[in-house]
């Protein structure tokens, strides 16, 4: 029964990730990448970390994939780039080889060091769904609470990055450079730039 | 029942600069946000105090350090040794400088002005993280807390379209980074079942691993990820477009305080952590290295402009500070902070000087506007000339001797090859340097270039202050050397 | 039957009553409602705004950091369940601890109030 599930998981993550890269309109990339996540909430589920396929959900399949979405929406799904023009000849086959061999060599590694895993016990395994969320707090708040501390830091300066980056400004804009305005001549408002 | 938890110990001195920078970055937030139009001069001033004040305290916390040893707390997550103190030490003059050169470039640029110097100390705090952490994961945060904020502050010149393009290539290839960086954290973790480095690096000395594959995959991810943040080759590409880019006061702080907050970083991991792996990892930083220094050389030669060669002379000075790094010895190490310090004040200076020829719009940073210089602003090509020629490693300059510091430590641990390629590699390097000289000495003024005006405060002080410095090391080295020398980075369980 | 089986059955129990429950509803207010199609009902929702030009239309960045808001304070609660879920084991040190977080990410959201980024549109 567990090998089904997973089996039936991990199709669904996979087809997901396939999704994600296939998909021309951005939108339903974003869309099979929400199918990809709640997948690996599942693969959660199995190895019985609740808690984790719960912030899974909550965080990755809603928040996260809600930012992209508004991402896409910001930048025009419309407006589809012509993917057939490589700006550097001969960058893409390269980029697959050397991605490829990258995600070959990952793959080998873990198949062959399965036996030697690990060398060290990670801990005790962990009892009951619940049990698991209260010792998953207890490592957070005692042993890791440094890292929660800068979790929040991170978290305010990715505001203020935002905050900042998001504001219109008054007063002129540089111009663009030359070779620039060429490209967006369809778009006068964009060489401007100050519509404020 | 009701059992209390034990709570960790907390070593409160020893997160004093950390508190500072980020206390400091927070309250300036909460004060921008109360009052609407503040007065142009507190913020610089704000966080140029804030640095002061952290570079201050770090003299009690030295010898403290020196008194009882280094210590560990929180759990054994973060550590506290001479060598994050020399470190935060750099960071805390990189904002110093950052800060002053950047009073006077906002109001040039008529950029609002009270979020560069936020995003400026929070990112410091994430240096100071990276540079005491004992724990793969708060190095990685402190790693983000770092790199958000300077993505944001690449992108800050509102008005420039490039500094857009620059802040979305760097937070692109950073962003792929962070994740070979979390993914080499996990593969280790994995092989080693802790992200302690404490522990990780007593269990690799207590064990032979039966089958490390796992383990030096993810040294390898760890070494991607890392090498990125420093810019070394291969993974150097965003440099000189980033660098072009971004506000120049931006650059001089991702040039001194970014790179000294990434090279501790990978003492801390490689060396320290992952010491007894050192034959597995020495060769990949040596052919690294070698790559670095030979490829920034020979491209910085053909650049135009300015700060893509500065850029690009970065990525040779990152190359040199590899080749004392993969020494993996004492020697090794308190050279490369020895060339981290003379760097950060040769790069912060050398900046400071662009941001005043490169004029209102932050873009003229063609070799034309150098022209002439010697004649219009004798002084500031004074300044500049002592800079370049410590970026280039002259005799009697601070460069020469944390150079030498680099190449007798590799020399030390067997790698001649290496500081054969490096000295190579300084000599073409010097060429470029020399180009400015001759640009800004011997070349005439062009016609329809306007002499700028009056030298703004700030940068001139950076400028100088940087200058002084350099020579100052260049005549008596012996005192950061002892202090380097001192800085020896240990790993302590807490 | 195991409990992993059983664990599995309760789940596909509360998912088919939900759609179930659903299709209860919808159908129900289906047969009930009078049906009066104008035109007017058929046109777009859009949030009392009057739908115009192209569906997928380029949204203002200042929704972006309505969003970024949201995920601030989804991972603010993913933080907050695990340390309520033993709250009383953690003490003064735990409260002190939380305070701190909170705090810091109420600074973001108190930035970003005042520079006027939450005012919509």
């Amino acid at each position: 029964m567990e090998v089904a599930v997973f089996i039936v998981s991990a199709v669904v993550v996979l087809s997901g990730a396939l999704g994600v890269l296939l998909a021309r309109n951005p939108v339903h990339a974003a869309l099979f990448l929400v199918q990809t996540l709640f997948g690996v909430a599942v693969l959660f589920v199995l190895l019985d970390a609740t808690f984790l396929a719960a912030v899974q959900v909550m965080v990755y399949a809603g928040a996260i994939v809600i930012l992209f979405l508004f991402v896409i929406m910001l930048l025009g799904v419309d407006r589809a780039d012509d993917l057939g023009i490589e700006p550097i000849a001969g960058q893409r086959p390269l980029a697959a080889v050397v991605g490829m061999s990258l995600a070959g060599l990952l793959a080998t590694v873990l198949l062959v060091a399965v036996d030697g895993l690990t060398g060290a016990p990670a801990g005790t395994p962990i009892g009951d769904a619940g049990d698991n969320t209260r010792r998953l707090g207890e490592a957070l708040f005692t042993d890791m609470v440094f890292a929660v501390e800068l979790t929040a830091i991170l978290l305010t300066v990715a505001v203020v990055g935002a905050v900042a980056l998001a504001r219109r400004l008054s007063g002129p804009m540089q111009p663009l450079p030359v070779v620039a305005i060429a490209e967006v001549d369809d778009d006068p408002d964009e060489a401007t730039g100050d519509d404020s | 029942m009701i059992a209390a938890l034990t709570t960790p110990y907390v070593a409160w001195w020893a997160l004093v600069p950390l508190i500072t920078f980020a206390v400091a970055g927070f309250l300036l937030l909460t004060v921008a946000s109360l009052v609407r139009r503040l007065p142009a001069v507190l913020a610089p001033a704000w966080t140029a105090v804030a640095g002061l004040g952290v570079l201050l305290y770090l003299v009690p916390m030295w010898s403290r350090v020196g008194r009882d040893g280094a210590d560990s707390f929180l759990a054994g997550t973060v550590g506290v040794d001479r060598s994050s103190i020399f470190v935060t030490g750099i960071l805390a003059v990189a904002v110093i400088a950052a800060a002053l050169i950047s009073r006077d470039y906002l109001p040039r640029e008529d950029l609002p002005g009270v979020e560069l110097y936020v995003l400026l100390l929070m990112s410091a705090a994430g240096g100071v993280v990276m540079a005491s952490a004992n724990d793969l994961i708060v190095l990685f945060l402190g790693l983000e807390i770092l790199s958000i904020a300077v993505y944001v502050l690449a992108a800050l010149h509102l008005r420039r379209i490039e500094s857009q393009e620059a802040a979305l290539k760097y937070f692109l290839l950073g962003a792929f980074s962070s994740a070979f960086l979390l993914y080499g954290i996990a593969l280790v973790y994995g092989a080693t079942g802790s992200t302690n480095m404490v522990r990780i690096s007593a269990f690799l000395a207590q064990n032979v691993l039966v089958d490390d594959a796992m383990l030096l995959a993810g040294l390898g991810l760890l070494l991607v990820g890392l090498g990125f943040k420093v810019a070394v080759v291969p993974f150097h590409a965003w440099t000189p477009d980033v660098y072009q880019g971004a506000p120049t006061p931006v650059v001089a702080w991702m040039a001194a305080g970014v790179k000294a907050a990434g090279f501790a970083a990978l003492m801390r991991v490689f060396v320290l952590t992952l010491g007894t792996y050192v034959s597995d990892w020495r060769p990949a930083f040596q052919v690294i290295a070698a790559a670095t220094v030979l490829a920034g050389a020979v491209v910085a030669v053909v650049q135009t402009d300015v700060k893509r060669m500065l850029a690009y002379s970065s990525i040779v000075h990152a190359g040199f500070i590899l080749v004392g790094l993969q020494a993996a010895t004492d020697r090794g190490n308190s050279s490369v902070l020895a060339y981290l310090a003379v760097y950060a004040f040769l790069t912060v200076g050398s900046f400071a000087v662009v941001t005043v020829v490169s004029g209102t719009g932050d873009a003229s940073h063609g070799l034309d506007a150098y022209r002439g210089m010697g004649r219009r602003h004798p002084a500031l090509a004074g300044v500049f000339t002592v800079l370049l020629l410590g970026q280039a490693g002259i005799p009697f300059t601070g460069g020469f001797v944390v150079k030498l510091g680099v190449l007798a430590a590799a020399v030390d641990g067997g790698a001649y090859w290496l500081a054969g390629v490096a000295m190579l590699a300084a000599a073409v390097a010097a060429f470029v340097y020399l180009r400015l000289l001759v640009a800004m000495y011997l070349e005439e003024v062009p016609s329809g270039t306007e002499t700028s005006g009056a030298v703004p405060l700030g940068a001139l002080v950076v400028a100088v202050a940087s200058a002084v410095i350099v020579l100052v090391v260049g005549l008596v080295p012996g005192p950061l050397l002892d202090l380097a020398r001192d800085a020896v980075p240990v790993l302590v369980a807490g | 039957m195991s409990d992993y089986l059983r664990n599995w059955l309760t789940l596909v129990v509360f998912g088919g009553v939900a759609v179930l429950l659903v299709g209860a509803f919808l159908g129900l207010g289906s047969l009930v409602r009078p049906s009066r199609q104008t035109s007017q009902k058929a046109v777009v929702y859009e949030s009392g705004v009057d739908p115009q030009g192209d569906m997928w239309s380029q949204s203002n960045i200042r929704y972006y950091v309505f969003a970024l808001m949201f995920v601030l304070f989804d991972v603010e609660a993913v933080f907050i369940f695990p340390w309520a879920t033993r709250l009383e084991v953690y003490d003064v040190f735990g409260l002190v601890e939380m305070a701190i977080f909170i705090f810091i990410l109420a600074l973001g959201l108190f930035y970003a109030w005042r520079k006027g980024l939450l005012r919509w549109i």
